[in-house]
């Protein structure tokens, strides 16, 4: 890793316009609701919070799949937050995205090579030795047989449509990765793998990665850094060891706390943080800390004054009372 | 400890297109008054076609079953597999419920919450609709729905995930089952959401002494609220045994290397994870061995041939924790210690 910047995120904010039915009033749902960060080169960035805190959303918004509402997206010094469509085009190569789901990622009527070799067609990148060659390079170096070039994603188990995603994403050597949730529908034997190989090219090309996932003991082993979200806003972020031993904010407490590990003896007597109630509606946040009616901390300034990200010991943190 | 399920030999097969898939080859466990049995496994190792074996769900032809399915029912034992469809309805709900994973598609999208429950208990007690409907209520209270009476005369899209899972808890609830059978209960949860509903769980087993049979993936899951575990690959338990057997003392070369490859919050942080080289076997195509032998190191601790042409049969120095391996009982000893070492 080096000291380098990639990507400086500021004040990112994505709301999507609903019609209530109700009283047909119109409304917003907060799914991004003012993140900052900065990632550097060759840097894991994990991302995690409950199903539907946001972190897809924020994932494609820096990516420019959705167009922000507000904020500042600067990619390897240059402000993309207006690039339009046949400027972002140039930056797509550096920039990629791997899915979760394996199976609805790739498109079913494409062989491998074909779907492999899209960002090169895409890019009117003509590979030395050419894209066949290339293609089968790549095969090999993610874990897959060169051979099955002319197969279909049907042929091939989720571990494997998975070395898929993850070849195409890297076919033009980008520098950053947006990885969502890239192991969560594998079988923990065939998740490792794909963990590991993710690990080896990320460390051969130098590629940066925002990786979201909700599985805290997946995202320790791969991330620098962690950041925590909740109903659309970081709650805290920080260096991974510093963040798992010792977070400041109870959410993240909670968080850590509710993880069962493979380890009975330390289970049966471990002492857990039991939230109550779950994530309130992104169309109508609490007011104050968002984290206000689940946190047992909770006191009346929580309820009307927005706590801010501030730097505690190794982490920052955004609470009014941190532990 | 009284018994309330055993299951003794089950085969089941399904006949299709690409030829007879094996989905559970030779299963046999038990559950008693009380205790939380795991079923742990990978996708498609045969979970959830076990599960519904013992509640009698397969459609009628398209299941070969074979073995013994037995159930504490009504004072005595039913058999599942040779039972008739009227004697599973009148066990099925009563002597076993069972919770299902995606709580939306076990409930009725267009139905109030409170008619479901009721519905469960009719089944059972035919014309008894105001009894139903206040044990619809009660039951909504015990698995911490506030404002019970008000919320069941809600729609299951006015719910959250967590609360629909409570709602089916509270539904398998509803004729005092002796026993639940849950598959996979909190795999469509948050784990925050988990933590609640898997203390909710442990509290109402505690209350009525119930037994549980636990289906799940997720070994953390396991290790916290289980007693025993069958650890299933390919359609096979490969290991069982009690839950600190399973975790600090495996036998089975697939259940090390599932302890070896799943990653945990740990104090050291990030080691590299040392996962299992290949995939599970098709049920269709099994070796004729061990179903593991394609992905296994520890073949070299075995007799030569045995592996790839003799299925192991469940076997251990103890009757309380066996498996399914040729390995030599010596070898296995010295080199498991030293891999459990890198665990952790
Ligand atoms: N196109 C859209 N229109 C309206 N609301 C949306 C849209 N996309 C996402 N949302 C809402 O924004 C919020 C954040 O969604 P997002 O998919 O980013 O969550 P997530 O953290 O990735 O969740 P998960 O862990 O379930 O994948 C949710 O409330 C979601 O319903
Ligand atoms: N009705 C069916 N017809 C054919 N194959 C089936 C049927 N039900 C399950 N299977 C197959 O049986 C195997 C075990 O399935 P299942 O018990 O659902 O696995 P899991 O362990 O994930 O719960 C899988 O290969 C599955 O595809
Ligand atoms: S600001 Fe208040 S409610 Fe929010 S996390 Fe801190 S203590 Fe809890
Ligand atoms: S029987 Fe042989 S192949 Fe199967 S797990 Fe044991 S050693 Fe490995
Ligand atoms: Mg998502
Ligand atoms: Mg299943």
């Amino acid at each position: 890793m080096s000291s380098e910047t990639i990507l400086s995120i500021t004040d990112l904010i994505k709301h999507f316009p609903v019609k209530k039915s109700r009283d047909r009033k119109k409304s917003v749902v907060k799914a991004v609701d003012g993140i900052s960060f900065d990632l550097r080169a060759g840097e894991t960035l994990g991302l995690v919070g409950e199903s539907g805190c946001g972190k897809t959303t924020a994932g494609r918004t820096i990516l420019k799949l959705t167009e922000p509402t507000s904020g500042k997206i600067v990619f390897e010094g240059q402000d993309i937050t207006k690039f339009k469509h046949h400027k972002m085009t140039s930056i797509r190569a550096q920039m990629q995205i791997i899915f979760q789901d394996p199976y609805s990622a790739l498109n079913p009527r494409q062989t491998i090579g074909k779907i492999i070799s899209a960002p090169f067609e895409i890019q009117k990148v003509e590979p030395a030795g050419g894209v066949k060659n290339a293609v089968q390079t790549l095969m090999e170096r993610v874990g897959l047989n060169p051979e099955h070039y002319n197969r279909y994603p049907h042929e091939f188990s989720g571990g494997q449509r998975q070395r898929i995603g993850i070849a195409r994403a890297v076919a033009l050597k980008p520098r950053f990765i947006v990885a969502d949730e890239p192991v969560s529908a594998l079988d923990v034997s065939i998740q490792a793998q794909v963990i590991n190989l993710l690990d080896d090219l990320q460390r051969e090309d130098g590629i940066s990665i925002l990786f979201i996932a909700h599985d805290l003991s997946v995202v320790q082993h791969i991330s620098d850094r962690v950041a925590v979200m909740y109903l659309g806003k970081v709650m805290e972020i920080g260096p991974t060891a510093d963040l798992y031993q010792q977070s400041h904010h109870p959410y993240t407490k909670a968080l850590l706390s509710a993880v069962p590990q493979p380890d009975p003896r330390s289970e049966k007597s471990r002492e857990r943080i039991i939230l109550s109630g779950d994530l309130p509606s992104p169309i109508n946040p609490p007011s104050g800390c968002v984290f206000n009616t689940r946190c047992w901390k909770v006191q009346d300034k929580c309820r009307t004054e927005v706590p801010q990200l501030v730097q505690l010991g190794a982490t920052q943190v955004a609470c009014h009372f941190p532990e | 400890m009284t018994e309330l399920l055993r299951i003794s030999d089950l085969h089941v097969a399904f006949p299709t297109d690409d030829g007879l898939v094996r989905a559970v080859d030779g299963v046999s466990l038990s559950v008693s008054q009380g205790e939380t049995v795991a079923i742990v496994g990978e996708s498609g190792s045969g979970k959830t076609v076990t599960s519904l074996s013992v509640m009698g769900l397969h459609k009628k032809g398209s299941a070969q079953m074979s073995g013994s399915i037995s159930i504490a029912h009504d004072g005595g034992f039913l058999d599942v597999i040779s039972a008739g469809e009227e004697e599973i309805r009148s066990m099925r709900g009563r002597s076993v419920a069972m919770i299902f994973q995606d709580p939306m598609s076990a409930l009725h999208p267009y139905y109030k919450i409170g008619d479901q429950l009721a519905e469960a208990y009719l089944v059972h007690n035919p014309g008894k609709k105001k009894e139903a409907i206040s044990r619809a209520i009660e039951m909504l209270d015990l698995v911490g729905i506030s404002e019970p009476a008000q919320r069941a005369k809600e729609f299951p899209h006015q719910f959250s995930g967590g609360m629909r899972q409570r709602v089916m808890i509270a539904m398998a609830l509803m004729n005092s089952p002796k026993m639940l059978i849950a598959d996979e209960p909190t795999t469509a949860l948050d784990v925050t959401v988990q933590a609640q509903i898997l203390t909710l769980l442990a509290s109402l087993q505690k209350e009525f002494n119930m037994g549980i049979l636990l289906i799940t993936h997720d070994l953390g899951v396991v290790a916290q609220v289980s007693e025993k575990v069958n650890v299933m690959y390919a359609g096979r338990i490969v290991e069982q045994g009690g839950v600190d057997d399973i975790f600090y003392n495996p036998m089975h070369p697939y259940n090390l290397g599932l302890l070896k490859s799943v990653p945990r919050i740990s104090a050291t942080g990030s080691e590299r994870l040392k996962a299992i080289p290949g995939q599970p076997p098709s049920l269709i195509s099994l070796p004729a061995g061990c179903a593991f032998a394609p992905r296994c190191e520890y073949i070299k601790f075995t007799d030569g041939n045995a592996c790839a042409t003799l299925m192991p049969e469940l076997a251990g120095t103890s009757a309380s924790h066996t498996s399914r391996c040729h390995i030599d009982e010596s070898k296995r000893q010295a080199s498991f210690a030293q891999a459990m070492k890198e665990v952790r």
